[in-house]
């Protein structure tokens, strides 16, 4: 149990793709301008990161080392496939909004890393259970990016106004300037976090 | 094709709807291999190289293969595969002819297949349901902008390494903050038009 908790942890803060690891960058900027997008996007990355471990995992002693890599990718590219007529059949409007940036998830370095570091490594349940911290992690990362964005720019949260009408919007926010200046604000406060308690190079 | 549509095309696809900095694409070797002129100016020219071929042949897939099968929801594995395979034979194909630019690419080259600008061109190639000519000439444009976007981006940050910012900022935040002024000037040409 203990080591459960220790690997949702590990994809959530210490080792959290989006901003320890620094990977999938361009869905995180593309898709924050709005936290329903930014949410809707974190749930199908993970829906198929949980997936793709699983079957890597289940299938990684079948598959040949020289062309592991093709072999995760196309494994990688159905269950986006798949995720991308589930989102238009289901959420027309989020899969609209989202738009190439679902098909895009198959280069999304998150998942092609997740596949080759760890789910061709260990057994299936550890393998899902990886898929899913990591994909909190980048959900997580995600909404707290689009958070900043949205009520910056539109003084909502999820569409609902949080912010009294007297607030001006800052347009340049669901821009992408806003997006770049937003990620690397947020990831300069996680480092700062993460120096915290380290000894100070002197200076 | 008129010249005036082709100049209207660069321009868009190279200022106005810039895939770095405007429709976000090709995010990581931006911000991966911008540290270097000379590494930002190879990885550049490959990313060009590798665009124009593989619009050219997911063009084929999509009105050879894709189409008259019917088999459109195949879409997605089937340009990655190419994508995948062309990476891999221009890798073969430069080891053999060209040497020298193998070298320079170097880890650059099979990267590639995992930089979301390649694939992008190709989906929106055949959103728009372009011909032939025009989604490689767009792709290669795209490529251009990529670069152009890279080059300006790996002058910045070579000047970052005598700046002062604070010890939270180190490393990646900073090159954000960059990039979002760089950005921001890229907003400048929105709505640029010479031929209205």
């Amino acid at each position: 149990m203990t080591n459960t908790m220790r690997q949702l942890k590990n994809g959530l803060l210490d080792q959290n793709p989006t901003l320890v690891l620094l990977l999938g960058m361009c869905p995180t900027l593309a898709t924050s301008t709005s936290m329903t997008n930014a949410a809707g996007m974190g749930l199908a990355a993970t829906a198929v990161l949980i997936c793709s471990n699983f079957a890597v995992s289940a299938l990684r002693k079948l598959i040949p080392e020289k062309i592991r890599i093709a072999a995760f990718v196309v494994i990688i590219a159905g269950f986006v496939t798949a995720v991308d007529y589930l989102l238009q059949a289901f959420a027309h409007d989020l899969s609209e909004s989202l738009g190439m940036f679902i098909p895009l998830i198959v280069v999304n370095c998150i998942i092609l890393a997740r596949a080759e570091a760890f789910a061709s490594k260990n057994g299936v349940l550890r393998s899902a259970l990886d898929g899913l911290s990591m994909g909190m992690g980048f959900t997580m990362a995600l909404l707290v990016v689009s958070a900043i964005r949205e009520v910056l720019s539109a003084g909502s949260l999820f569409g609902f106004r949080v912010l009294p009408e007297a607030f001006p919007p800052i347009g340049i926010m669901a821009q992408p300037a806003g997006g770049f200046i937003v990620l690397g604000v947020v990831i300069a406060v996680m480092q700062a976090v993460r120096n915290r308690g380290k000894a100070r190079p002197a200076v | 094709m008129t010249w005036q549509s082709l100049i209207t095309m660069s321009l868009g696809a190279i200022l106005i709807e810039n895939f770095v900095l405007v429709r976000f694409l090709g995010i990581c070797p931006f911000l991966g291999v911008s540290k270097k002129l000379d590494t930002a100016m190879g990885m550049g020219m490959a990313v060009i190289f590798v665009m124009t071929a593989a619009s050219a042949a997911t063009w084929a897939v999509q009105e050879y293969l894709l189409k008259p099968l019917d088999i459109g929801y195949m879409q997605t594995v089937a340009f990655i595969l190419v994508i995948a395979a062309l990476v891999q034979l221009v890798e073969m194909f430069l080891q053999k002819a060209v040497p020298a630019l193998y070298k320079a690419l170097g880890i650059y080259l099979p990267l590639i297949t995992t930089n979301c600008a390649v694939l992008g061109v190709a989906i929106i190639n055949s959103d728009n349901g372009t011909g032939f000519l025009e989604s490689v000439l767009f792709a290669f444009l795209s490529g251009v902008g990529f670069t152009f976007a890279l080059l300006l981006f790996a002058t910045i940050r070579q000047r970052l390494e005598f700046a002062e910012y604070p010890d939270a900022f180190e490393g990646f935040p900073i090159a954000l903050v960059t990039a979002g002024l760089l950005a921001m000037c890229f907003m400048g040409f929105s709505g640029l038009e010479i031929f209205p």
